[in-house]
């Protein structure tokens, strides 16, 4: 079947209307494994050069860890490459039950499924364990994927206020008569880096007999004492119900996610979630790597202690800089610029530097909310985070918008 | 009705705009459409305006459309003789 030139018209002026709106976007090339320093080719075609890389979801600095890769190579020699086949039929091997285990235990819930990514467990999770009696509470800010999640189960759907705990507790009240409510948030919320409120939410839940899900992604295996996640940090260890994270970021940064909580529930997902049926799960070279590095997560706090170190430096050397930062404890620290060129340009200069940070604005965070997002890392060294706040200071200097307010700031560039 | 409205639109404002946002809402902004009411939170203006009214809006009455201005929610309650 040809591709008639009347077909290809429609996406063509669909993608240009993408670019006139300034929101096209280009992948980086990146020529060496993930790290804190990266070979980097930018725009594609143009020299390599060599970045600090302030942007990878690698909090514990374990993508590349030596003894992570050694694991994974020896699953691959020893449960081979793929599984042709989906969980339920032949795609179930022994380490992929060691991982489940092995999570459960980290997570300190009662059972725990791998998914092909946290992405699929958010899309499969929302329509295995509810009905049309049901009622879905979800905070305004959570992932993308979740959204698509509850878009896809039949539950009657409604929001409250980022964290605000006196709406979600109205909307609590407004659907009592549902036979299940659940309440759904992220831990740690991905552009703004603040935590969510877990101790009132469970206690709110307690009260009005609601289920509690959260989708700990950008916390699991850093966030509280031993990286259990945003759940030890708030003190409701075994009070989640629902737990969903991932493999790709923190844990190794491979690729993979799970559905972690209460019994009944990761068995209707076994029984009924649809990219668990649907797709092979987790390749068995990653499952054996993602092993390995909940091994020396649990053996030692030493990697999320450094990177709490290296966060509380970075956090404090932007803001005695004169930057403005989102205020918060996580190592997700948004720089914020307001206009949306200046954080493209801005994140360009930064670039020219030697540091690789992208800048974010709308529709991926609101209006006026511009901002550079930095993501600290294990993998950090003190002379990699000097080198960076040099860069910042040097190009927030060059811009004039160091010790400046948010409002001199948007009277200089707009919003 | 006027003063049907306006409790409507203060619904409206309090509800789904967030602290800071200094969006306009009047009787005609569009709600869905213009983005302030996600389709996921039209449940709570529903619900809102049943318990206010004492009505049952049917599902098949309560359509993005229905509810996308002030002025048709407005048009909407009038088939249940609420002016």
């Amino acid at each position: 079947m040809a591709f008639p030139e009347a077909i290809r018209s429609i996406y063509k002026s669909e993608l240009a209307g993408i670019r006139d709106a300034g929101i096209f976007k280009e992948e980086r090339i990146i020529c060496a494994p993930q790290n804190s320093e990266i070979e980097v080719e930018f725009p594609i075609g143009a020299a390599k050069q060599k970045v600090i890389n302030m942007c990878a979801n690698n909090y514990l600095g374990l993508s590349s860890h030596p003894d992570v890769v050694e694991a994974a190579r020896k699953g691959l020699d020893h449960r081979g490459y793929g599984m042709s086949s989906v969980r339920f039929i032949c795609g179930t091997q022994d380490i992929h039950k060691e991982l489940e285990q092995k999570l459960t235990t980290f997570l300190g819930t009662e059972d725990t499924i791998l998914f092909p990514s946290c992405m699929d467990a958010n899309a499969g999770v929302f329509e295995a364990v509810l009905t049309d009696q049901d009622v879905m509470i979800a905070d305004r800010l959570v992932h993308a994927s979740i959204v698509d999640g509850m878009r896809l189960c039949k539950a009657m759907t409604d929001t409250f206020k980022h964290s605000d705990m006196a709406h979600l507790e109205e909307k609590l009240q407004l659907h009592e008569k549902a036979r299940v409510k659940l309440i759904i948030t992220d831990g740690s919320f991905s552009m703004d880096g603040d935590l969510a409120k877990l101790d009132k939410i469970v206690e709110l839940a307690e009260k009005y007999g609601a289920l509690v899900f959260v989708d700990d992604s950008h916390a699991s295996g850093f966030i509280g004492k031993t990286g259990r996640g945003t759940h030890e940090q708030c003190g409701v260890m075994g009070k989640i119900d629902i737990i969903t994270t991932t493999l790709g970021k923190a844990l190794g940064g491979a690729s993979g996610g799970c559905v972690s909580g209460r019994r009944e529930l990761v068995e209707m997902c076994r029984q009924k979630a649809r990219p668990y049926l649907f797709s092979n799960t987790i390749p068995p070279v990653v499952v054996s790597g993602a092993i390995r590095v909940l091994e020396i997560i649990s053996k030692t706090t030493e990697r999320r202690d450094k990177l709490e170190k290296n966060t509380i430096f970075w956090r404090k050397g932007l803001t005695e800089a004169g930057l403005i930062i989102k205020e918060g404890e996580t190592p997700i620290v948004p720089v914020m610029l307001f206009n949306a060129k200046l954080s493209q340009d801005f994140a360009r200069d930064l670039y020219a530097e030697g540091i690789y940070a992208v800048g974010f604005f709308f529709p991926v965070v609101p209006k006026g909310q511009a901002r550079i997002r930095t993501q600290l890392s294990a993998a950090h060294e003190m002379h990699h985070l000097e080198k960076a706040l040099a860069a910042f200071t040097k190009v927030g200097g060059k811009y004039d918008i160091l010790h400046k307010t948010k409002q001199e700031i948007i009277d200089k560039y707009g919003m | 009705m006027s003063d049907l409205k306006n409790i409507v639109l203060n619904y409206v404002k309090n509800e789904y705009l967030e602290e800071g946002d200094d969006r306009e809402v009047d009787f005609n902004t569009p709600l869905i459409s213009g983005g302030i009411v996600d389709s996921f939170s039209m449940v709570s203006l529903k619900r809102f305006l049943e318990n206010k009214y004492n009505i049952q809006i049917p599902d098949a009455k309560a359509t993005p459309d229905a509810f996308d201005t002030v002025n048709n929610i407005a048009e909407l309650l009038k088939e249940f003789n609420i002016q």
